[in-house]
């Protein structure tokens, strides 16, 4: 054989060695306390897509859930909630994330990946505030009530000085300013929950109804919380509303509830949710809510997101099922739910919530 | 000279002949297998959307056609603004590489405009947004100042610049390089017997090009064209991430409520969509498919009719 050609041979094998032995397998993780853990430890493979929003959240309870069970690994792809309900129902993944419930159609549809008899779940498992944002150099703060903040987003009410914004905002110097308002191009559960908001609480001036996209004509649409974000700290004189772990830095205006101004808080957020009734006409152990956006507690925050994880009740895999009760329990425990804030800011369960969502988990097989 | 019996006489076939005829047909059976299958899947998953009834569709659309007509509008007004900036433009660095650069500025030009081929669409709506748009918004505070007697730049100017201008000037950087190649190429391909005998009769550079290059490479040019519109109607990622979209049939091009793209619109709703709104989606991809498909048809027979000068061949 010629050098060449046993040249080419050498580096085909030296390539190969390289690119084989990089597909090592994970390193093990670091040893764990196992005194202080639970007995049971749970091993498989779970695939979950939808809510982007529920996006950070998922990141966090599967790191948690990976660290105490070294054999399991939960995979999450923030597609979208749409194309979340979609894949679960088609079969192509073992849970959803989705910022709006399964409506009547889907919920029709079975999924391959529940028993015959099963029906499937709405858990709720992640509660954001929606804030409204402003940029206005030299107002640090803004009283505002569902009517005025219809009109500001409708495009009735278009300077900063107009009468119904300086009626609630006696102490602070308002500029003449346009108001620029920021919304959302994208369909969005941000968007869904925000115009609900403003249906339920200023009707007469907010008449479309409740959507996932923005109905009025007016100002910038921006794509994503992200760039929501940027557009409002872009330009002066601009209001938004605003998925709370994405108004980092910004000033957010206070909401009228009720006969008092209540400031934007997890706690409030999670109260909401709490004391909202559950949907109606839905299966025994389904949870999804009809938030109340009427509530008056002091402190309370209406305009509140709520993201849900879609589940079956009976998977036709036990594995799935046993698998799927673990990562569900870890995500709706005091554990999960502090990490999920730590991370995307979002508020924990109150812990009435938590325990009829702990219930209706221990049931699924 | 000899015939045979009645039969066609054919050539000798081995193996290698044989196993690559078989190749080559069953490479072109696989085009028309794949874009048999795309057509197919677009019109099953349009139909829930084509039939459906009022009140399902996405924005409140009483029927399929009044909620696609906006979106046909803004993709064929942003590529139409686009190819008014990069055709002029495209032909005149083509012809600049072709005739009046020197041979090493050219060659350097040449290879610098494609370059620009291989920037990511991404990429150019990134720069688009964070960089065009800013630049460009005293620019449009200007022109809705001083000229709104043009309806074009009417309006409430958009303060950040997401307009369908900005997102036609980057179309228009984007479509250049496709462009300005293939028109090189034609006028490089230009009888040279025609040029030296119009310099000879004493014609100026610019005489010259108008009698012997641009005649030859109409179709060309059409066809290069026709090209950097198929690119500028299908453009996903910059207008999905400059564009302030709105769901209006406006001229207007400095304003916030712009008509949004196919394309671009399929980009910012797919992942929240389900149901009819996600049939709405593939069937005005399928509107798309069908523009484009027309695009290209219109842009074969142009060039077919002067088959023997297109820089096809």
């Amino acid at each position: 054989m010629s050098f060449s050609r046993l040249g080419s041979i050498a580096v085909v094998a030296v390539a190969a060695s390289i690119i084989l032995s990089s597909c090592a397998s994970n390193e093990a993780p670091a040893k764990v306390d196992s005194s202080s853990k639970p007995t049971v430890t749970y091993s498989g493979t779970l695939n979950g897509i939808g809510s982007s929003a529920q996006g950070a959240a998922e990141t966090a309870w599967a790191a948690g859930f990976q660290s105490a069970n070294s054999g399991a690994t939960i995979n999450y792809n923030p597609a979208g909630s749409g194309a979340g309900r979609t894949a679960f129902i088609a079969g192509s993944a073992d849970f959803a994330g989705s910022d709006a419930a399964l409506n009547p159609t889907e919920l029709a549809a079975k999924s391959p990946k529940c028993a015959a008899t099963s029906s499937q779940l709405d858990l709720p498992v992640y509660i954001s505030p929606i804030a409204i944002a402003f940029n206005l150099p030299g107002v640090k703060t803004l009283k505002l009530d569902a009517p005025t903040i219809a009109g500001i987003f409708k495009g009735s009410i278009t300077k900063w000085d107009d009468a119904a914004i300086k009626s609630q905002n006696s102490g602070v110097t308002l500029p003449s300013t346009a108001i620029a308002v920021v919304h959302r191009a994208d369909d969005s559960g941000t968007t869904q929950n925000f115009t609900d908001y403003l249906s339920q609480n200023a009707p007469t001036v907010w008449t479309a109804p409740a959507a996932q996209t923005f109905p009025y004509k007016i100002g910038d649409a921006a794509t994503g919380t992200p760039g929501v974000a940027a557009a409002v700290k872009a330009a002066t004189g601009t209001i938004a509303y605003i998925d709370d772990s994405g108004a980092t830095g910004m000033t957010v205006a206070q909401l009228k509830v009720g006969d008092a101004y209540s400031t934007i808080s997890a706690a409030g957020a999670a109260d909401v949710v709490a004391k909202s009734p559950l949907a109606a006409n839905r299966a025994a152990n389904d949870l999804a809510i009809a938030i109340d956006r009427k509530n008056t507690d002091a402190k309370a925050w209406p305009l509140v997101l709520v993201s849900y994880m879609i589940v079956c009740q009976q998977y036709s895999d036990a594995a799935t099922g046993k698998l799927v009760t673990g990562y569900a329990t870890y995500a709706a425990s005091s554990d999960g739910q502090a990490a999920a804030s730590k991370q995307a800011g979002s508020a924990p369960l109150a812990s009435d919530l938590a325990a009829k969502v702990a219930k209706v988990i221990a049931t699924i097989k | 000279m000899t015939t045979g019996t009645a039969g066609r006489i054919t050539a000798k076939m081995r193996l290698g002949d044989r196993v690559f005829s078989t190749s080559t047909i069953v490479a072109g059976s696989i085009i028309l297998a794949v874009l048999a299958a795309v057509a197919i899947f677009l019109i099953a998953k349009s139909i829930p959307a084509i039939t459906a009834k009022p009140g399902t569709l996405p924005n409140a659309a009483p029927n399929f056609w009044v909620y696609v007509g906006p979106l046909v509008f803004g993709t064929v007004w942003a590529a139409a603004i686009a190819m008014i900036f990069a055709v002029p433009i495209s032909i005149g660095v083509a012809l600049f590489i072709s005739h009046y650069a020197p041979r090493r500025i050219a060659q350097v030009l040449g290879y610098v405009v494609d370059l620009l081929a291989a920037v990511p669409s991404v990429v150019f709506g990134l720069w688009g947004v964070l960089v065009l748009a800013p630049a460009l918004t005293p620019f449009y505070y200007w022109l809705n100042a001083n000229v709104q007697w043009i309806p074009l730049f009417g309006g409430v100017v958009d303060a950040q610049g997401k307009t369908v201008l900005t997102v036609a000037i980057v179309l228009a950087v984007m479509v250049l390089p496709i462009m300005t190649a293939i028109c090189r190429e034609i006028f490089l391909q230009a009888p040279r017997l025609h040029e030296e005998a119009a310099l000879a009769l004493g014609a100026t550079r610019w005489e010259m090009i108008k009698m012997a290059v641009l005649p030859f490479a109409r179709p060309g040019i059409v066809s290069a064209a026709m090209l950097g519109l198929g690119r500028a109607l299908g453009e996903t990622m910059a207008v999905a991430i400059i564009l302030s979209p709105a769901i209006v049939i406006s001229f207007m091009v400095v304003t916030s409520q712009n008509p949004n793209t196919i394309a671009g619109n399929i980009a910012l709703q797919f992942a929240e969509a389900s149901g009819v709104g996600l049939s709405s989606l593939v069937a005005s991809g399928l509107i798309l498919f069908v523009i484009t498909f027309v695009v290209n048809a219109i842009a074969r027979y142009v060039v077919g009719r002067r088959k023997a000068f297109s820089g096809a061949n």
